[in-house]
């Protein structure tokens, strides 16, 4: 992992000094709110429904064990016990108080971390495949080049004010699971004659414009990423625009120039601008290759791993669900749900960080990740310790066997915590967990996602099922999606038809699994095959009762 | 001003702890909306957001949330307002577990 330089610290020590400063103007009554709300904002820290929130950048999802301790102590001491990670690999805090934030940002600077550009028109938190470095589909592990950008885009002086804020995923994989198509700029990388580069995709998003990313540049060798990135920002920066918030999206852009006039004119800042790089990103990115090596691996035998899986029902059905192929022999990626039935999406007690700290060091190889999908991987441990690993989450409620199923759902905050949200979504993901938990394994993988209103943070538009909550006339109401896709098959789900009240969302969704369990070929086909190979309408006649259900209505 | 006004409470944020507040009948703020003072003309609500705009060194945000009259104060009359009234809703956190959320 990368581990902050001197330089690093000093800009954070003078950063937070900054702003230590600026908390303590604006109490004093020396600043406006409308003063200081940029400068909070700019380290990350928002005003929410009850409280003050603080997002906090978890670079490309990777951090290491005193990481997560210091956040289950911020949790602790300035917060009420728990974080909640974000679809964008961040966690946030949803209780802090104001005069204790400069305490909390110091306290993140001792492990290395920071809540700089969570929030601002500014290039956010840099994601990544969470699989990265482990995952045995994998090209090469990406997160070097997610770090260069990382400190390319930090305080970069032309892209604090850009027209909105701009998002960048990176993957090493050709099975993409960092959502790149639903970024600003998704970044794949792919083989060229045996060259590494990276296929860059354009102008993809979500929220109240839903938009596919589209391929501006199949191929640019990695020494050009760079200074082809910044002549994007730099084109975006120019030509993006500025006269209505809802607008100045780059995918706005992108539709609104038209795909080759934007690639013209990237190439032609890019022409303009390659000179000036004389090659220290790559002599930077050379030293950051050397911070990412694989951790010394052991050659141990997997008897241990094979007879817990032989033995134990509870642990085969972890296994299962929950492990992923790891590059290495003998080892294996295991996700930990935070998806219990009926918990939050996405929340962790500062008991079950410290316990996902320990154990990382002793069975992990120090590293943790954060998922887009709000869970928490261990991404190196070797099978014969599976069974430790497995009794010990068992033990901390974060055994739950559902990676991809039913009950693993994306939700954001929405009203229970979000100054935007116009409906609630933990409590309907809460819902829909309970109630198919009993059944979940036999119905297979299923992607369903939870946005509390258009800004679409719980990802609904490329959910198998999206549901989206909207304030109808003073009453939740709750719009549904099918068809969506995440992955590198991206797909924007199409509205089933009117929404559902609060208390009739989890019937429809039943109706809608009802349907698919009735259309399935197979049991091994999963959701979104049916859904691909029948259409939309059988499911579309079984969530309103029409069509050959309508007699049963 | 013909235009139908719709009775209001003046709420805000408290700045340093950022919890919803409401402006009382006595010029006050309490962290309890049953006690806040419960507006129906639109002239007074007005100013009494004025008053509250004026004091940015202990306030964030102050607006006018719709509300009604109940059986112990003024009640929130918007689902968004209930909660921020209440809490949240998965969690036993926020106002609901410090005392000040009547039913």
């Amino acid at each position: 992992m990368y581990a902050y330089s001197e330089f690093d610290h000093d800009v954070l020590k003078t950063r937070n000094a900054q702003f230590r400063a600026q908390v303590e103007r604006r109490i004093a009554g020396h600043l406006t709110e409308e003063e200081f709300r940029p400068l909070r904002l700019m380290n990350g820290l928002y005003l929410q429904l009850h409280a003050y929130m603080l997002r906090v950048a978890i670079p490309y999802g990777t951090l290491n064990s005193a990481q997560m301790r210091q956040l289950a102590m911020i949790a602790d001491r300035w917060d009420k016990g728990y974080g909640h990670f974000t679809t964008r690999q961040n966690i946030q805090f949803n209780w802090p108080r104001l005069h204790d934030v400069p305490d909390i940002l110091d306290a993140l600077a001792e492990v290395g971390m920071h809540a700089i550009q969570t929030s601002g028109n500014c290039v956010r938190n840099v994601t990544s495949d969470h699989f990265a470095g482990a995952a045995a589909d994998e090209i090469a592990d990406p997160r070097p080049v997610a770090e260069l950008l990382r400190q390319w885009s930090t305080d970069h002086p032309e892209f604090q004010f850009l027209p909105r804020k701009f998002k960048i995923a990176i993957t090493g994989s050709p099975n993409d699971r960092a959502v790149t198509r639903a970024h600003d700029i998704g970044l794949r990388m792919v083989l060229q004659g045996g060259q590494r580069g990276f296929e860059v995709i354009v102008g993809g998003g979500l929220g109240r414009t839903p938009v596919i990313g589209k391929v501006l540049a199949e191929f640019i060798p990695e020494a050009d990423l760079l200074p082809y990135i910044e002549a994007i920002l730099s084109t975006y920066n120019s030509y993006g625009r500025r006269d209505n918030k809802y607008k100045a999206r780059i995918k706005i852009m992108v539709n609104e120039l038209g795909l080759d006039e934007v690639r013209a004119r990237v190439s032609a800042r890019f022409d303009a601008l390659r000179a000036e790089w004389t090659g220290a990103d790559q002599a930077i990115l050379a030293d950051l290759r050397s911070a990412f090596l694989p951790p010394a691996f052991r050659v141990a035998p997997t008897d241990a791993f094979d007879a817990a899986y032989k033995a134990d029902p509870v642990f085969r059905a972890f296994a299962d669900t929950n492990l992923t192929p790891h590059w290495q022999d003998g080892y294996s990626i295991v996700t930990i749900s935070l998806k219990a039935h009926g918990a939050t999406p996405g929340d962790a007690t500062s008991e079950q960080m410290r316990l996902m700290a320990d154990l990382a060091a002793r069975y992990g190889h120090d590293e943790l990740r954060i998922s887009h999908e709000q869970n928490v991987i261990l991404p190196h441990v070797h099978k014969s310790d599976l069974p430790a690993v497995h009794a010990a989450l068992k033990a901390a409620g974060l055994a739950t066997a559902n990676i991809g199923l039913v009950s693993d759902i994306i939700a954001c905050p929405g009203m229970d915590y979000c100054a935007l949200a116009t409906a609630r979504s933990i409590p309907v993901a809460q819902q829909i967990a309970n109630a198919f938990a009993a059944r979940e394994h036999d119905i297979g993988g299923l992607k369903i996602k939870i946005s509390g209103c258009i800004n679409a943070c719980g990802h609904h538009h490329v959910g198998h099922i999206g549901i989206l909550g909207l304030d109808r006339a003073g009453v939740e109401n709750y719009q549904i999606t099918l068809g969506g896709d995440a992955t590198e098959a991206a797909a924007l789900g199409s509205r089933a038809g009117p929404g559902f009240a609060y208390d009739q969302i989890v019937p429809a969704i039943e109706r809608i699994i009802e349907a698919y369990l009735a259309l399935r070929s197979a049991p091994q086909e999963p959701f979104i095959d049916t859904f691909r190979r029948v259409g939309a309408q059988p499911f579309k006649d079984a969530l309103y009762q029409t069509g050959e259900h309508a007699d049963a209505a | 001003m013909s235009t139908r006004f719709t009775p209001s409470v003046v709420t805000a944020n408290d700045l340093f702890e950022g919890d919803v507040v409401y402006l009382t009948p006595q010029g006050g703020w309490s962290r309890i909306h049953a006690e806040a003072e419960l507006f129906t003309q639109q002239d007074a609500a007005q100013a009494a957001l004025d008053q509250a705009l004026a004091q940015p060194d202990r306030l964030v945000g102050a607006y006018l949330a719709p509300a009604r009259e109940g059986p112990n104060g003024p009640e929130p009359a918007h689902f968004r307002e209930a909660f921020r009234a209440r809490g949240p809703s998965n969690y036993p956190h926020g106002k609901q577990v410090e005392g000040m959320c009547r039913p």
